[in-house]
């Protein structure tokens, strides 16, 4: 077909599966492995590591400092992610929707430059921000003094993190709110609808699918988010030590490489969980027109 | 006149009771909305207004203030040893891992488009999942490993093929969308006249997908350029550094962080990837699969 | 220049459908030559064989004395038309049209040349800086055209010429092409589903249905000799009479009313025979006097086609249609007589849907004879 045949295809294609097969698969295989082994960053097990069975699986299971990073995380996940990023999007999407105009400019304009500035440098935004001594924040309450990175570590990640990742969200829900087909919108009107039943009785209804993308997407992302690291540091003494810092924590500076990696499996097996959700939610809902553009290929086929 | 006076005395039609209960409910509604986004406005505009005055205030502090207009912090990159040179770093990187994605997401995608491999959207997802739960956070320690053991520890190719591998199945997936979109009878009438894949491929499909690729382009840029963690992982020295993680160490490594560097650094570190951003924005608006960023 | 031959040509899809399926076809140099039928019927599937772009399962094709069947589209000599035109958007018409010396290696200058001269004939002066885009349909098909002839190939393919012009520029473009035709003498095979542009392009067409080819022939020959009842209802703007029927002593009865015996047919079937008969609504005629061998019937609908009408009339279960002059039109409700010329009906065999005829049962009998 189209005069590239199988192996030309084949040619075309295996560049790009190579440097995908080595440096996305090969990694994630080679977690399990690694998990299994003592290996270290420095010292004697950096040249020979040993293969230690499920020793590592043993130690993370039981240490308290795990179980309390998984908890973070979840709770970070759950209110920065799913209840911060989404509701706010999708309130700003909802605001904006039928305004025009300067207004709208403004807050599209700062949620988005929110979102695509480089994360060090939103980091830094918010390092400023919350000063102990000379932040904006503390000027604006006057709450001079306030350690808020050191007093409430895990509220500021949140806040940080849906400040940042709101924009997603604020976009998603912007394109959903447009394809809501305006007459049913106008029946509902028609028929004495308020704002409200409206939106719970047409537009919910016809956003669903795009409510659980968003909600899948936002939990798989701000799941695996290192941003945060470089506004606490995952501190103080791990109070905002969410998974993806508590990996990197245990791996580079604590040195703890096969101990790091069998964290990383834990997370990547979470991951596929959500993933594999994601995928189900995504084929009931694509299985439709996938399965009229296959019709329409066979058709096409058999068609003269 | 007295009829005007026991009609105002009287109460006031049903219609008229009807439509006034809305508007006064229609009232509110709109103040909480304008309140709402004013709320919204200092949220999200208040960290960011630092980055707008810092950079041009002769004294800056960590809070928000008038500035006091200068351009001199500018000055300050060119004085700081490593500065200028990891905008340069972050360049290469970038430009790299644009080449080496858009020239194989190119021909990897028009094959998967054109050619009914079995399993070829399966594969594609599959891909795709796997970029989306293997990010370098969760595959860092192997990835860092791989690095060293391919020797490739603090160069920018490093970067440039995790990152190209961990991108790829997305920047197949958009470009297949775009290559899908091109009518195979274009390919078909090159075809006849004797062209052979790779000259069908330049003169016909490259040309016509040329808005995809551009938004690929951009799209990869983006994320490279704001790109921390690989970097960080995998570059240790300073001369090497893109200037995510140099920014990075401006705030955490030298004490008292320097602000008039640290803003003025902030600002142009910034501003191609917002001026990129809107561009693409406003040329091919928010079509392609969540945006931009991810 | 070039014949085409093709023997038993097979074209399978994974999965064992064929959508050419055992095609014998033998198109002369510089014919004309229309693949028509349904949508479906394999007509596509047939030229694009022809063309290479698609692979052949089965059999052979030869343009001129070449065995082209495993060659590669590009070294086959043809050129052709997409139905979509499949202009490049991104360039001008005169490297559209160039494109192919492109591919040939010939310089720009050269390329620039053929170009203009080929768009000179193809009244396309003075458009050759615009993109496809800026033209109108017809330019559009105009420069399709320019580019395929631009390498002057053997043989040159249209899928479905015309479908994309709108109606009154297709009856212009039809003219244009038949013209151009003529003059480059090309051997061309066209794709189409419309029966009157095949009528009024080819100098022979072929009807295809389910991948085989159903009947050859010239315009005259299919319009007025359909092979089988299948291309008989599938020629002809109004579609052709076709009424269960029997023969009863020589003559066809068709439920209360006796018609005489198609010409064709004398000789060829049976008395008892289970038959179709049918007739042409233009051959057809109306009287308002008993007529021996007509149908009385009563007008049911009167549709107006501007110089004639088409009249739909009522013969106990049998429904009827005539086209008849404009002055001959009947008043809906009114009863007459259909007037049936014998020599313009035909008879079909009910089981076989093929045509009864005399003559070509004697051929047959004689194929049957020397076949081993």
């Amino acid at each position: 077909m189209a005069g590239l045949g199988r192996f030309g295809a084949g040619a075309f294609v295996a560049p790009a599966l190579a440097l995908i097969g080595l440096f996305l698969v090969f990694p994630a295989l080679w977690t399990i492995y690694l998990g299994m082994t003592d290996y270290r960053l420095t010292g004697l097990q950096a040249v020979d590591p040993s293969f230690v069975g499920l020793d590592n699986y043993e130690q993370i299971l039981g240490d308290p400092a795990f179980w309390r990073s998984l908890r973070l995380t979840l709770v970070f996940v759950l209110a920065s992610g799913i209840v911060g990023q989404s509701l706010l999007g999708f309130a700003i999407a909802w605001a904006l929707r039928r305004l025009t105009g300067w207004l709208k400019s403004v807050v599209e304009t700062l949620v988005l430059a929110a979102w695509v500035i480089p994360a060090s440098v939103a980091s830094f935004l918010w390092i400023a921000l919350l000063d102990r001594r000379g932040g904006t924040l503390n000027e604006i309450l006057g709450t001079q003094g306030t350690a808020w990175l050191i007093e409430h570590p895990m509220a500021m990640i949140i806040i940080f993190n849906i400040w940042v990742g709101t924009a997603f969200s604020m976009l998603l829900f912007s394109s959903a709110l447009a394809s809501v087909p305006p007459s049913q919108l106008e029946s509902a009107r028609m028929a004495g609808a308020s704002g409200w039943q409206q939106l719970r009785d047409v537009v919910i209804p016809n956003i669903r699918g795009h409510i659980l993308t968003n909600t899948l997407l936002i939990t798989l992302w701000t799941f695996n988010t290192f941003t945060p690291y470089l506004v606490t540091a995952g501190g103080p003494n791990g109070a905002s030590e969410i998974l993806a810092v508590y990996i990197y924590n245990t791996a580079i500076p604590g040195g703890q490489l096969g101990v790091g990696a069998a964290i990383s499996l834990i997370m990547l097996l979470i991951n596929l969980v959500i993933a594999l959700g994601y995928l189900r939610v995504g084929r009931a809902r694509a299985a439709r027109p996938a399965e009229a553009t296959a019709a329409e290929t066979a058709g096409g086929a058999a068609t003269s | 006149m007295t009829e005007t006076r026991t009609t105002a005395a009287a109460p006031p039609p049903l219609a008229a009771r009807v439509a006034r209960a809305p508007r006064a409910r229609h009232f509110v509604s709109r103040l909480l909305t304008v309140i709402g986004l004013a709320l919204l406005v200092v949220f999200f505009g208040v960290p960011l207004a630092w980055l707008a005055t810092a950079p041009f205030d002769s004294a800056p502090t960590l809070a928000v203030a008038w500035p006091d207009w200068t351009l001199s912090n500018f000055a300050a990159i060119g004085e700081n040893r490593y500065a200028i040179g990891s905008f340069v770093n972050s360049a290469i990187i970038g430009f790299g891992t644009c080449v080496v994605v858009l020239v194989l997401g190119a021909f990897a995608s028009y094959a998967l488009s054109r050619v009914r491999i079995p399993g070829r959207d399966g594969l594609l997802y599959a891909l795709l999942l796997l970029s989306s739960i293997v990010t370098g956070t969760a595959a860092m320690v192997p990835t860092f490993q791989l690095v060293n053991m391919l020797g490739l520890i603090d160069t920018h190719l490093a970067v440039v093929l995790v990152v190209s591998g961990g991108t790829l199945p997305t920047v197949i997936f958009i470009l297949k969308d775009f290559m899908d979109s091109i009518p195979r009878s274009y390919e078909e009438s090159a075809r006849l006249y004797g062209a052979r894949p790779w000259q069908i491929l330049r003169d016909v499909v490259v040309p016509i997908a040329r808005p995809g690729l551009a938004f690929v382009a951009v799209w990869t840029l983006v994320q490279v350029w704001g790109n921390f963690l690989v970097p960080y992982l995998l570059i240790r020295r300073t001369q090497q550094q893109p200037a995510a993680v140099l920014m990075y160490t401006f705030y955490t490594e030298s004490g008292q962080a320097d602000l008039r560097l640290l803003s003025a650094f902030a600002l142009i570190f910034s501003i191609p990837i917002i001026v990129m951003y809107f561009l693409v924005n406003r040329r091919y608006g928010f079509r392609f699969h969540g945006g931009i960023k991810s | 220049m070039a014949a085409i031959t093709t023997h038993a040509l097979v074209k399978e899809y994974p999965g064992g459908v064929r959508g050419v399926d055992g095609v014998d076809i033998a198109i002369a140099d510089g014919e004309f030559f229309a693949l028509l039928g349904p949508s479906g019927c394999g007509k596509t599937t047939l030229l694009r064989s022809i063309a290479g772009l698609e692979t052949i399962t089965e059999g052979q094709l030869l343009i001129g004395d070449r065995d082209v069947t495993r060659l590669e589209p590009g070294q086959r000599g043809v050129a052709m038309v997409f139905q979509d035109y499949a202009l490049f958007p991104h360039m001008d018409v005169a490297d559209n049209i160039a494109y192919p010396l492109k591919i040939r290696r010939q310089p720009r200058s050269a390329r620039r040349g053929v170009a203009s001269e080929v768009g000179d004939g193809l009244s396309l002066t003075g458009l050759m800086e615009r993109r496809p885009g800026q033209l109108s349909g017809g330019q559009q098909q105009r420069v399709a055209l320019a580019r395929a002839v631009a390498t002057r190939p053997e043989v040159l393919l249209l899928d479905e010429p015309l479908s994309n012009l709108d109606a009154r520029l297709r009856l212009e473009a039809r003219t244009f092409l038949k013209e151009l035709q003529r003059e480059l003498a090309v051997t061309t095979v066209f794709v189409t589903h419309d029966q009157a542009e095949a009528l009024a392009l080819a100098d022979r067409i072929a009807v295809m249905s389910a991948g085989k080819l159903i009947q050859v022939g010239t315009p005259r020959e299919v319009f007025a000799k359909p092979a089988t009842t299948f291309v008989a209802g599938f020629i002809g703007s109004t579609p052709m009479n076709l009424l269960a029927a029997r023969v009863e002593g020589g003559q066809v009865r068709l439920g209360s009313a006796v018609v005489p015996m198609p010409l064709d047919a004398v000789g060829a079937v049976t008395d008892g025979a289970e038959v179709v008969w049918g007739a042409r609504p233009e051959y057809l005629g109306w009287s308002t006097t008993a007529v021996e061998g007509g149908v009385e019937a009563e007008v049911t609908v009167v549709e107006n086609l501007g110089a004639s009408v088409l009249v739909t009339a009522v013969a106990g279960a049998d429904r009827l249609q005539l086209v008849l002059g404009e002055d001959d039109e009947p008043a809906p409700g009114s009863r007459g007589w259909v007037t049936v010329p014998p020599r313009r009906t035909l008879l079909f065999d009910a089981e076989s849907g093929r045509r009864l005829d005399a003559e070509r049962a004697r051929e047959d009998a004689v194929a049957v004879d020397v076949a081993p």
